[in-house]
């Protein structure tokens, strides 16, 4: 099989999708002769002609407007946002105009308009490119909110937000454009939006991680396992919604849960998934639910800010053995 | 979707009776919500919509009866909606902001102002990809072209040489603050030339006037000329929303733009140089009152969405919302 990065895995699913649906077009900034600000559409203009693979002006709230637009008469749009600290600037589009306009109209529009943006959480670029905004997305009803951590996840699932029928905000991880995955050669790659992946399986205690936590919690389970714990890491992949069954289903089995996510505590994806297993898997649980994140804090510039302010390996480790203690 | 002298006229009264029932039904507390009348803008309305067909493309905005209506929407869903009710075209979910139909080219109103610019780009990009001479009209007030959409709009619009038709209908007022008093420039199409885009002003209460300029810039778009700003100098004859006391002008101005009225306006221009008898005129009235009367009470009469209804269309291809 062959091995791609993520960056490539991302280019490789809007070749596909936009070569077997005309009706698939992207825009954004720098998308087209730059071929993405991180790379992430090089080839496509070459392919697919300026009229499919189009640079806009730096005017992020026509180029998501555009988008709801074309996909409400019948085109199926790429837009892309370049870093997600930019959803500001056209939350409207996002949040009251892509989102809610099958349901207002009660089902005559669809909405298959899917949203690409980049995060840079940890790369200390500054406050303003270094945001994990999936909370804040993902508490908008009629939106999916999908952040894969692995090459092949983000070529399937990007794949079927391309033929979702509804508005689909994909976040990519510029950290992880390099990490490199065998991907199966199959035009037909679909990995389910909504349905969580069990990245590691295991007994004794469950860490949910998101984005750049997956990788780590991975490596702490390594860790643990020479302690002879056993620790199932699971990557919910899509944020909204959330496949809060299997989430369930392994901690009512493990019975102790960590949630490691580089979003906020504050109103964020680990308090929604601590609260949903406080409710359904109250009498499993051994432990109280834990959650690791950043905290309540902008990034200033610079490494030594991030390193300080995100949950490492270390951390994670040192959660799980409390939660094991 | 309007071409005779007659159809014209038709349709600027279906307008005015609608907005002058609807009135009088909200004053005896029997319509829910908001109600932003378009009273003294049919001519807007008609002029812009009288030469496009199904395919074309409208964008409303919160102010959006008068422009479902001229581009064919039927009375009774329409006004269904308007009132909420299960019968309404969007199932009574969408209410007085929102009423669309996908079969017309009616691509919704909205409850944000200067949110449709865009998205009546994103139809104008379509059309331009379809290669078939479609094009799409947005209305907005002046108070949207303060909005940075309307500046994105204008600058991709002209860049990319879309088939838009942005129409402005200045009513002098942006809410419930004049104009005026919050621009440098009161002509909202003397910004079109910054952004390289054609632009005209048009008397606004001139059915005629605004349907000629609009195809002109139909004519542009289609042959792929661009897009065009077309500002038409009106005046809203009501509040923001009715009930507005409408402290920020004056009764003698109110007055003045009354007797300037776009319906009574072009009922002359019948008579006195179309040559139509007055008595087919007054018979196209009573039927038209009549027609929306009847669209008003089969709006009364029909049921409210079951609540439990809110839970489903969340997303496209499933039933209900996700937690349900």
């Amino acid at each position: 099989m062959p091995s791609k990065t993520f960056c490539w895995a991302i280019i490789d699913a809007m070749h596909e999708e936009m070569a077997r649906d005309e009706k698939v077009f992207l825009i954004g900034e720098d998308v087209a002769a730059a071929g993405g600000a991180f790379g992430a559409s090089r080839g496509l203009l070459d392919a697919f002609g300026p009229t499919r693979v189009r640079d806009t002006p730096i005017s992020e709230e026509i180029i998501v407007g555009m988008g709801v637009g074309a996909a409400m008469t019948g085109r199926r749009p790429i837009v892309e946002i370049m870093f997600i600290d930019f959803l500001g600037l056209c939350l409207d589009q996002i949040a009251n105009q892509a989102a809610k306009t099958h349901y207002i109209y009660n089902g005559l529009f669809k909405m298959p308009l899917v949203i690409r943006t980049s995060t840079a959480v940890e790369m200390g670029i500054g406050p303003h490119h270094s945001q994990a905004w999936e909370s804040l997305v993902a508490h908008i009803p009629g939106l999916k909110v999908v952040m894969p951590s692995t090459p092949r996840d983000a070529k399937g699932l990007l794949k079927s937000a391309i033929r979702d029928d509804n508005p689909v905000v994909f976040i990519e991880h510029i950290a992880m454009h390099r990490n490199k995955e065998e991907i199966e050669d199959d035009s037909d790659l679909l990995i389910p939006i909504g349905k969580a992946d069990i990245k590691r399986s295991g007994t004794d205690v469950t860490v949910v991680a998101s984005g750049l936590m997956v990788a780590r919690a991975l490596a702490a389970a390594e860790v643990l396992a020479k302690d002879g714990v056993s620790v199932e890491v699971l990557d919910p992949r899509t944020i909204s919604p959330l496949d809060f069954d299997t989430i369930a289903e392994s901690v009512s089995r493990t019975n102790r849960c960590l949630v490691v996510s580089s979003s906020h505590k504050n109103f964020g994806f680990g308090s929604e998934v601590a609260a949903e297993i406080g409710e359904r898997c109250f009498f499993d649980l051994d432990q109280p639910v834990r959650r690791l994140s950043p905290p309540f804090t902008p990034a200033p510039f610079g490494r030594q800010f991030d390193e300080f302010l995100n949950p490492d390996t270390d951390d994670i480790v040192a959660a799980l053995r409390d939660l094991m203690a | 979707m309007t071409q005779d002298p007659i159809s014209l006229y038709r349709s600027m009264l279906e307008i005015r009776e609608c907005e002058t029932q609807l009135n009088a039904l909200f004053a005896q507390n029997k319509f829910p919500g908001y109600i932003h009348s378009y009273l003294g803008q049919e001519a807007c309305a008609v002029g812009i919509c009288a030469d496009l067909n199904e395919r074309d493309y409208v964008v409303s905005n919160h102010r959006g009866r008068g422009h479902y209506l001229a581009k064919g929407m039927a009375l009774k869903p329409m006004v269904a909606e308007m009132l909420g009710k299960e019968t309404g075209i969007c199932g009574g979910r969408g209410g007085e902001m929102h009423a669309a139909d996908p079969e017309l080219g009616i691509l919704g109103g909205n409850g944000i102002v200067g949110a449709g610019m865009p998205i009546a780009a994103g139809a104008a990009l379509s059309a331009q990809m379809d290669g078939e001479g479609a094009v799409a009209a947005v209305f907005f007030g002046e108070g949207a072209s303060n909005n940075g959409s309307f500046g994105e709009t204008l600058n991709i619009a002209a860049a990319w040489k879309l088939p838009l038709v942005m129409v402005c209908e200045n009513n002098l007022y942006a809410e419930m603050t004049p104009f005026a008093d919050t621009v440098a420039q009161p002509d909202v199409a003397a910004r079109a030339a910054g952004y390289g885009m054609e632009s005209e002003v048009v008397d606004g209460n001139d059915v005629l006037a605004v349907r000629a300029a609009a195809g002109r810039a139909y004519a542009r778009a289609r042959a792929g000329e661009g897009p065009t700003l077309l500002e038409l100098k009106t005046y809203r004859w009501g509040g923001h929303f009715e009930g507005d006391p409408r402290k920020y002008r004056s009764k003698e101005e109110e007055a003045e733009w009354k007797a300037l009225c776009p319906v009574a306006r072009y009922r002359a221009h019948l008579l006195d140089e179309v040559g139509v008898e007055g008595a087919q005129l007054e018979a196209l009235e009573t039927k038209i009152a009549a027609e929306v009367a009847e669209a008003v009470e089969f709006a009364l009469n029909s049921p409210l969405p079951e609540p439990r209804s809110a839970l489903s269309k969340v997303f496209a291809g499933s039933g209900a919302a996700p937690d349900c």
